[in-house]
């Protein structure tokens, strides 16, 4: 059985922060609870006090920001609502596809795409999408005032982050992708998480390769960006024996550890094969082939 | 506002309106099965992969097992125990029956009420709509092609009854 705890029900990020300062290692943010009621059973943690940021009604809407054009996803909003979503299926269907496949319905109707970053599982796929996604940030609010922290700088290590104690995830923001961009994220899956994941951003102009983004997920405590892969890709003409080489480049960058997803060796080739499978599916969709 | 260690839930559940004195960390499967005596809810995996717990929360489908009892305040848990109406089963549990989509029984209030979930949203689902659907869902016994099955007749009959 759970320890006792009390609820509080703050109706702004800054109340919520009040509460972190006030009761500090004791509390702790309670969005779906998918990950943390889990922990609190197994007893590998206890809080006297769960902030409930769901009753604060402005993180849960998903906003299509005109200028700069920018999709921002407020912390209360739930894997499914995303994946559902007119908006994201219009303006960023990779998030849809990513989400479709994400755990299963129940965790997806509970659980929070804010949820699942703050957690920082080594094998989160919203981690890899975000580490690839051309200019991504994370909104951070505490009674300190609001912060933008990018994702490379925001996964520190396994279930670490840059997050103080007193801030609140408030929101993810996603930049709209310019026009002869295209996306792919590709996994393998032989447990309830993936064992490999790779994200790809490529944009193309006239059959040239202008820029390229390549993380890797799942394989060790944080998602990890394949720059010499990247830099492989730019300035070149897509085409097999590219995507092999970045392929090989992005294998090359992994240190995996033998564990039950699978042995080193193992996830190196899953790292080849997801990584090729991801640039040619970006590659069609950024020359319009495939519309994503 | 502020929820202390015990509060006063007020909930409805089957249709029917229930207030109970809980403590706040009472688990909704535990507040089912312990308080309500609804023990048709099941408990397996207890960590929200097998869908055996499954309830649904204004239509939508929760692990009952990793779910506080306070997230149901002032709104409406359906369990397998209200699918039936007057005595007759619902078309999803007659379907269920008909295809031969349980064997030992245990995963099957969660597959109903998962079922049920996913006919709200979209009353005629593919085959890749339902196993995706229906993926976190596991069964021992059946193998799965009856439980597909009997989701297959479950949407023909429910979508015919609604014209
Ligand atoms: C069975 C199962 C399968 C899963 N499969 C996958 C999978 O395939 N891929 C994948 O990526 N994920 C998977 N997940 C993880 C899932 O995505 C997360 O459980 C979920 O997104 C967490 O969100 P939540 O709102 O429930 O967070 P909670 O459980 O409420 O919180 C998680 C942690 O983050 C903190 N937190 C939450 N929100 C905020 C915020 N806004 N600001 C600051 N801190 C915050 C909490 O304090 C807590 O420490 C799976 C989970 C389960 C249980
Ligand atoms: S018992 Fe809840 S999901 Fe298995
Ligand atoms: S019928 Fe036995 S687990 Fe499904």
């Amino acid at each position: 059985m759970l320890k006792p705890f009390v609820i509080h029900e703050p109706q702004t990020p800054h109340q919520a922060s009040e509460l972190l300062n006030e009761y500090g290692w004791d509390a702790t943010v309670y969005a779906g609870g998918t990950e943390l009621l889990l922990v609190m059973k197994e007893g590998l943690a206890s809080y006297s006090h769960l902030i409930n940021i769901k009753t604060i009604n402005e993180i849960h809407t998903i906003q299509l920001v005109e200028d700069d054009p920018t999709l921002r996803i407020g912390a209360g909003v739930t894997h499914r609502t995303i994946e559902t979503s007119p908006v994201i299926a219009a303006h960023a269907p990779l998030l849809a596809e990513m989400e479709r496949s994400l755990a299963n319905v129940r965790v997806r109707t509970m659980g929070t795409l804010a949820g699942n970053l703050c957690f920082a599982e080594p094998h989160s796929d919203p981690a890899t999408v975000c580490m690839a996604w051309p200019g991504a940030s994370f909104e951070l609010t505490s009674t300190d005032g609001i912060r933008q922290v990018l994702p490379d700088e925001f996964f520190i290590d396994l279930f670490m982050t840059a997050r103080q104690e007193n801030e609140i995830m408030t929101a993810i923001n996603f930049p709209l992708l310019p026009s002869g961009t295209g996306s792919a994220y590709r996994k393998f899956v032989l447990l309830e998480r993936p064992s490999a994941s790779v994200a790809a951003f490529v944009s193309v102009t006239s059959d040239m390769i202008t820029s390229a983004r390549l993380a890797v997920g799942s394989v060790g405590p944080v998602p990890y960006r394949a720059t010499t892969a990247e830099n492989l890709l730019v300035g070149e003409k897509p085409g097999e024996d590219l995507y092999r080489a970045a392929a090989e480049a992005a294998a090359s960058a992994a240190d995996p550890v033998n564990d039950l997803y699978g042995s080193v060796e193992y996830k190196r080739q899953l790292i080849r094969v997801l990584t090729r499978q991801a640039l040619q599916q970006a590659f069609e969709r950024a020359m319009g082939v495939e519309r994503l | 506002m502020n929820i202390q260690p015990t509060f006063k839930l007020t909930t409805t559940i089957n249709s029917i309106p229930v207030d109970a004195e809980i403590e706040t960390r009472t688990l909704l499967i535990d507040f089912l099965r312990e308080h309500l005596g609804l023990t048709g809810t099941k408990r397996s995996c207890d960590m929200q992969i097998c869908g055996s717990c499954t309830v649904l929360v204004d239509g939508k489908p929760v692990s009952s097992c990793t779910t506080l009892a306070y997230e149901v305040n002032d709104r409406e848990v359906l369990t397998i125990e209200g699918m039936a109406q007057n005595g007759e089963l619902h078309p999803i549990q007659q379907a269920f029956l008909d295809e031969y989509g349980l064997q030992c029984g245990y995963c099957t209030p969660g597959m109903v009420l998962a079922t049920a979930a996913l006919l709200n949203e979209n009353p005629r689902p593919d085959d890749t709509e339902i196993k995706s659907f229906l993926s976190g869902n596991l069964c021992r016994c059946t193998g799965y092609f009856p439980i597909l099955n009997a989701v297959r007749r479950a949407s023909e009959r429910i979508s015919k009854e609604e014209g």
